[in-house]
C-alpha cells in the first residue's frame, strides 16, 4: 500500500510503486482534472503541485510522491476561486481548456515562487503547451497577477 | 412544439446511470442549478425556461474551445430578450435529435459553420419563443401583445404598468403555437449578440470540472489501450498475448482485423500490457512508402497529362505565349497531424437492456450515432451518444469516427461492463487523418507594364473527400479543399486554369484546421514573387487587381494601415502580406519578423483584419484569432508528419514540436464586419499566416521560401 495526501487528505493506494502518479489521480482517486497529453514530460496538462512546487505527474513514479503535499487542481483552493482561477476567468484565458488545469497549476506555483515575474521569467517557467493559442492571454493573466499582487509568496 | 414530458424523459437520458457524466454548466450566483428542473418547461427545442427565469439553451454544435457554445447561445438570448445573467447552455442530445427528427438541425462543428449555418433558426427560435411568451402574458391579462414589452426576461404591458417574469409564463407559452412570421432584429440593435461577454464554458473549466471525453467515469468501468497497425491499412496477422495477460490489473486482450486492444482496471495497465504484446502485422503491401513515395506519386500526378480542370478562363496556353515575362515556381508542404492535446476517445457500453451507450469527444454527435450504429449492428432506436468536452478537435474529430468504431469492438467483448479507450500519444500520432502533403506548380505571366494577365496552377494533392466525404467529388473527381484559393481567386486575372491531379496514397488524409490552407501559402507567397518581377510594392500589386468594392481589398487595406506598412518597421524588423478569403470570410494579415545572423527566426507581431459580415462575439473572434496563429506557427515553424517503411516516424511532442509561450507573437486583431452575410472565424484566420511570415522571411533575408515546415530552410542572409 502507498501513502498519499492529496489536496489535505490521506489515502492508501494498492497499486505498483512504478505506477506515475497521474494515474493514480486519475484512475485510482477519481480526480479527472489532471490531464494525460503526451505522458513524457512534455506538455504539462499533468502538472500538480509536490510540497508546491509544479512537477509533471505523468512521469513520476507514484512512490517518489509519498509523503509529500499533492495539490491538484481540484484542491487549489479550499474556498472559492484561487486568485489564479478569478484572473483566467477574467482575462477570458482557456479555449478547450484541456491544458489549463496544468496551465494554472504551473502559474500558481511560479508568482507563489516569484510574485513579479518578467516575461523572460515566465517564459521560462510556463513551458506547458496549448494547442488552442491561449499564450497571450496566459501572460496578461500572470502578469495582472503579479500587478495587483494577488498570490501570497510561499515560505520557503 | 412539445410538452414538458419530453423535457423530462431529455433529462432522464441526459443524467442516465451516473451524476458523473453530466454536464454541469456554470449558473450565476444567486440561481441554482438543482431544485426546480422538473417544473422547468422546454419553450421550444432550443431552450427550456426555469420558473426562477434561468434560461437553459440548447447547444447542437459541439465546443472545442473555439467559443461557439456562447455565441450560439447569445444568438438565441438576444431575439429571446431574456436577462443573459440567467442563461446556461447544455448540449443538445443525439438520441433526442433523431427521435424527434433532427430537430436541432446539423450537429457537425466544422467549417468554421457554427454560428453561420444555424444563426437563421437559431435566431428565429429566440425570437418566436419571445412571441409566445410575450403572447401568455398578454392572454393572461386580457390585453392585446402589441401593448406589451419585453426587457431581460420581463414583460410589461405599458399601458396599466403590470408585469409578469419569464419565468412565470412560459408554461402557458409553451402551449400555443408557434407563430408563423417571425421577424428579426436589426443586428444594430443588438444587446447581447455582438457584445464580449465571458464564456459560459470558461469558470467550470478553470476548476477542472468540464467533462472531458478522457474524464468519462462509470461503476465499474474498465480501461482500454490499443495497439493500431503501424502501416496504415494493414492488418493484425500474429498476437502473442501470454505475457500481457499476466500483468496486473488486465482483464482482457481483444484482437481486432487491424489492432489489439488490452482491457484492464486501469488506463496505465492496460497501455503497459499492450507495450508487452507481441504483434505480427501484415503490412499489407505499404510497408515500403517512404518520403520519397510520396513525393513521386505527388511529381507524377503533377506532371500527368489531361488532368481535369477545376477552372478555366480563357485562354493560358497563348496569353502565357504572349506575356512580356513568364515566372513558374513549385511549392510543397507536408502532412500535419492534428495532434489534438486530449487524444481520440471512446467509452462505450452495451447495456444488459440490449442499448449501447457511447460517450465521447466528438465534433458530430450524428456521425458518432451512424458509426455506432454501423459498428454494433443495432438500430439508432437502441444508441444513445453523450457529446463530451472536447481537448481541442481542430476536424480530427468529425469526419473520422474511428475511435467510436474501436470503442465499440473493445466493449462488446466485455459485454454489460462500460469500457473507456483512449489512445496513447504515439498512437495518436501515428493514425491521423493528416493535413495532406501537396506538391503545386504555379506559372503566371505579366505584361508590358507589369500586368498579371495569365495564371496556371497544376494541384497535385490527395483528396480529403475521397476518404471523407466521396460523395461530395465534384465532376472529373475534383475535390474542392485541394483547389481552394486558386478556384476561387480574388485578382482580376483574364486567363486563368487549374488542374488537379487527385493521387491519394495509403497515408489517410483528413479535415486539418481550414482545409486546402497551403493553396494560400503558394498563391499568396507567389503572388510575392509576381509583384518583385513587376518591380511593385506587394501592396499596390494585390491593389491593383482587386475591384475597389472587393471584400479581400477592404481587409488588406484595413490591415496595411494598422500595421504602419510603407512606414519604416523598428530596427532588424521586416514585413510580409497575405490576403484569403474562406469559411465564409475574409482576411488580410501582416507579419512583423526579424531575423538573426544565425539564421534564427523571430515572429514578433501579427496585424490581421477579419471581414465575417457579423460578429456575434468580438472577444471570442479575437481569441480564435489568437488561436489560428498559434496553431499555424506551429505548422510554418516545424511541424511535419513523415513517412518510412509505410509508417509515419513521428511519435510524440518530443519530435513533432508545438510551439511554447515564448514564441507567441503579439497579435491584433481588427474585426471589420460589413453587414450583409455571415462568415466564420474558426479558420479564417490562418489562411494567411503562412504567406504573411513567408513574404517577411523573404524581406529579411532574400530567401525565397517554397516549402514548409521553415526549420529545413537555411535562413542565415546570402
Amino acid at each position: 500500500m502507498i501513502k498519499l495526501i492529496v489536496n489535505g487528505e490521506t489515502h492508501s493506494v494498492d497499486v505498483e510503486p512504478e505506477m506515475p502518479l497521474l494515474w493514480v489521480l486519475r484512475d485510482h482517486l477519481g480526480l479527472p482534472g489532471t490531464k494525460y497529453g503526451c505522458g513524457i514530460s512534455q506538455c504539462g496538462a499533468c502538472t500538480v503541485h509536490l510540497d508546491g512546487e509544479a512537477v509533471r505527474s505523468c512521469t513520476l513514479p507514484v512512490s517518489a510522491a509519498q509523503g509529500k503535499r499533492i495539490t491538484t487542481i481540484e484542491g487549489l483552493s479550499r474556498d472559492g476561486l484561487h486568485p489564479v482561477q478569478k484572473a483566467w476567468i477574467e482575462h477570458e484565458v482557456p479555449q478547450c481548456g484541456y491544458c489549463q488545469t496544468g496551465m494554472i497549476m504551473t502559474a500558481t506555483a511560479l508568482l507563489e515562487r516569484n510574485p513579479h515575474p518578467n516575461d523572460d521569467q515566465i517564459d521560462q517557467a510556463m513551458t506547458n503547451l496549448c494547442r488552442c493559442g491561449t499564450y497571450a492571454r496566459v501572460r496578461k493573466a500572470i502578469h495582472a497577477l503579479a500587478e495587483a499582487g494577488a498570490v501570497t509568496p510561499r515560505k520557503s | 412544439m412539445t410538452t414538458a414530458v419530453s423535457r423530462r424523459e431529455f433529462l432522464k437520458v441526459s443524467a442516465a446511470a451516473s451524476g458523473a457524466f453530466v454536464l454541469e454548466f456554470w449558473f450565476p450566483a444567486g440561481s441554482s442549478a438543482a431544485g426546480s428542473a422538473d417544473t422547468a418547461t422546454e419553450v421550444n427545442a432550443w431552450m427550456v425556461i426555469h420558473p426562477d427565469d434561468r434560461v437553459v439553451i440548447r447547444i447542437a454544435r459541439s465546443e472545442m474551445g473555439q467559443g461557439s457554445f456562447t455565441a450560439l447561445a447569445q444568438l438565441v438570448a438576444e431575439e429571446l430578450d431574456c436577462d443573459w445573467g440567467k442563461v446556461s447552455g447544455e448540449f443538445a442530445s443525439p438520441n433526442e435529435h433523431f427521435r424527434r427528427n433532427r430537430i436541432w438541425g446539423s450537429m457537425l462543428t466544422g467549417g468554421s459553420r457554427g454560428i453561420r449555418t444555424s444563426q437563421d433558426y437559431l435566431r428565429k427560435a429566440g425570437a418566436s419563443a419571445r412571441m409566445m411568451l410575450v403572447m401568455a402574458a398578454a392572454t393572461r391579462w386580457g390585453v392585446p401583445p402589441s401593448e406589451c414589452t419585453v426587457q431581460a426576461g420581463v414583460i410589461t404591458h405599458r399601458p396599466s404598468g403590470r408585469r409578469l417574469r419569464y419565468g412565470e409564463v412560459a408554461a402557458a407559452a409553451a402551449l400555443l403555437p408557434a407563430p408563423a412570421e417571425v421577424p428579426l432584429k436589426d443586428p444594430r440593435d443588438w444587446k447581447i449578440a455582438g457584445k464580449p461577454v465571458h464564456r459560459l464554458d470558461i469558470p467550470d473549466k478553470v476548476l477542472g470540472k468540464p467533462v472531458f471525453g478522457v474524464d468519462v467515469s462509470l461503476p465499474g468501468m474498465l480501461h482500454a489501450a490499443i495497439a493500431q497497425c503501424p502501416v496504415f491499412g494493414g492488418k493484425v496477422a500474429h498476437v502473442d498475448a501470454s505475457l500481457a495477460q499476466s500483468l496486473r490489473g488486465v482483464k482482457q486482450v481483444v484482437r481486432a482485423d487491424d489492432f489489439v486492444a488490452v482491457v484492464a482496471d486501469s488506463w496505465w495497465r492496460a497501455n503497459e500490457a499492450v507495450k508487452a504484446l507481441k504483434i505480427r502485422w501484415d503490412e499489407g503491401g505499404n510497408g515500403h512508402v517512404d518520403n520519397a513515395g510520396i513525393a513521386a506519386m505527388l511529381r507524377e500526378g503533377l506532371e500527368a497529362k489531361d488532368l481535369p480542370q477545376a477552372r478555366k478562363v480563357g485562354e493560358v496556353g497563348s496569353a502565357l505565349a504572349g506575356a512580356a515575362k513568364v515566372l513558374q515556381a513549385e511549392y510543397h508542404s507536408p502532412y500535419i497531424n492534428h495532434a489534438t492535446l486530449e487524444p481520440q476517445t471512446c467509452t462505450a457500453w452495451f447495456r444488459p437492456d440490449g442499448f449501447l451507450e457511447i460517450w465521447t469527444s466528438t465534433q458530430d454527435g450524428e456521425a458518432s450515432m451512424q458509426a455506432a450504429a454501423s459498428a454494433s449492428g443495432l438500430p439508432l432506436e437502441k444508441i444513445e451518444v453523450h457529446k463530451m468536452m472536447l481537448g481541442g478537435g481542430f476536424g480530427r474529430r468529425g469526419g473520422p469516427q474511428d475511435f467510436v468504431r474501436q470503442g465499440i469492438v473493445i466493449a462488446r467483448a466485455v459485454p454489460g461492463t462500460p469500457v473507456k479507450l483512449m489512445w496513447s500519444r504515439s498512437e495518436d500520432m501515428q493514425h491521423g487523418f493528416y493535413r495532406p502533403a501537396s506538391l503545386v506548380s504555379m506559372k503566371a505571366g505579366l505584361d508590358a507594364q507589369g500586368r498579371l494577365v495569365a495564371w496556371h496552377t497544376r494541384v497535385a494533392c490527395p483528396s480529403i473527400l475521397q476518404v471523407l466525404r466521396p460523395q461530395l467529388l465534384a465532376k472529373g473527381g475534383i475535390d474542392f479543399t485541394a483547389v481552394r484559393s486558386f478556384d476561387d481567386m480574388p485578382y482580376e486575372v483574364p486567363h486563368q486554369q487549374v488542374d488537379y491531379a487527385r493521387r491519394n496514397g495509403h497515408v489517410p488524409v483528413g479535415f486539418w484546421r481550414a482545409p486546402g490552407q497551403q493553396n494560400a501559402f503558394y498563391r499568396e507567397c507567389f503572388m510575392d514573387e509576381l509583384a518583385e518581377a513587376a518591380g511593385q510594392d506587394p501592396v499596390v500589386f494585390r491593389q491593383s487587381l482587386l475591384a475597389p468594392d472587393n471584400k479581400e481589398r477592404r481587409v488588406l487595406e484595413a490591415v496595411v494601415h494598422a500595421a504602419g506598412w510603407g512606414q519604416p518597421a523598428a530596427a532588424g524588423v521586416f514585413r510580409g502580406v497575405a490576403l484569403a478569403a474562406g469559411f465564409g470570410s475574409y482576411t488580410a494579415m501582416v507579419a512583423e519578423v526579424s531575423v538573426s545572423p544565425k539564421g534564427e527566426l523571430k515572429v514578433h507581431r501579427i496585424v490581421v483584419a477579419i471581414d465575417s459580415g457579423y460578429v456575434v462575439n468580438p472577444d471570442t473572434c479575437r481569441a480564435q484569432a489568437e488561436s489560428n496563429v498559434l496553431f499555424g506557427l506551429g505548422s510554418v515553424l516545424y511541424q511535419e508528419n513523415n513517412l518510412k517503411n509505410g509508417r509515419i516516424v513521428e511519435t510524440n511532442f518530443n519530435n513533432f514540436r508545438l510551439p511554447q509561450i515564448s514564441e507567441m507573437p503579439k497579435v491584433e486583431t481588427l474585426l471589420v464586419p460589413s453587414g450583409g452575410f455571415w462568415g466564420g472565424h474558426g479558420e479564417p484566420a490562418i489562411l494567411p499566416l503562412a504567406p504573411a511570415i513567408c513574404n517577411a522571411v523573404h524581406a529579411a533575408t532574400g530567401k525565397r521560401i517554397r516549402s514548409l515546415p521553415l526549420k529545413h530552410h537555411d535562413l542565415r542572409p546570402a
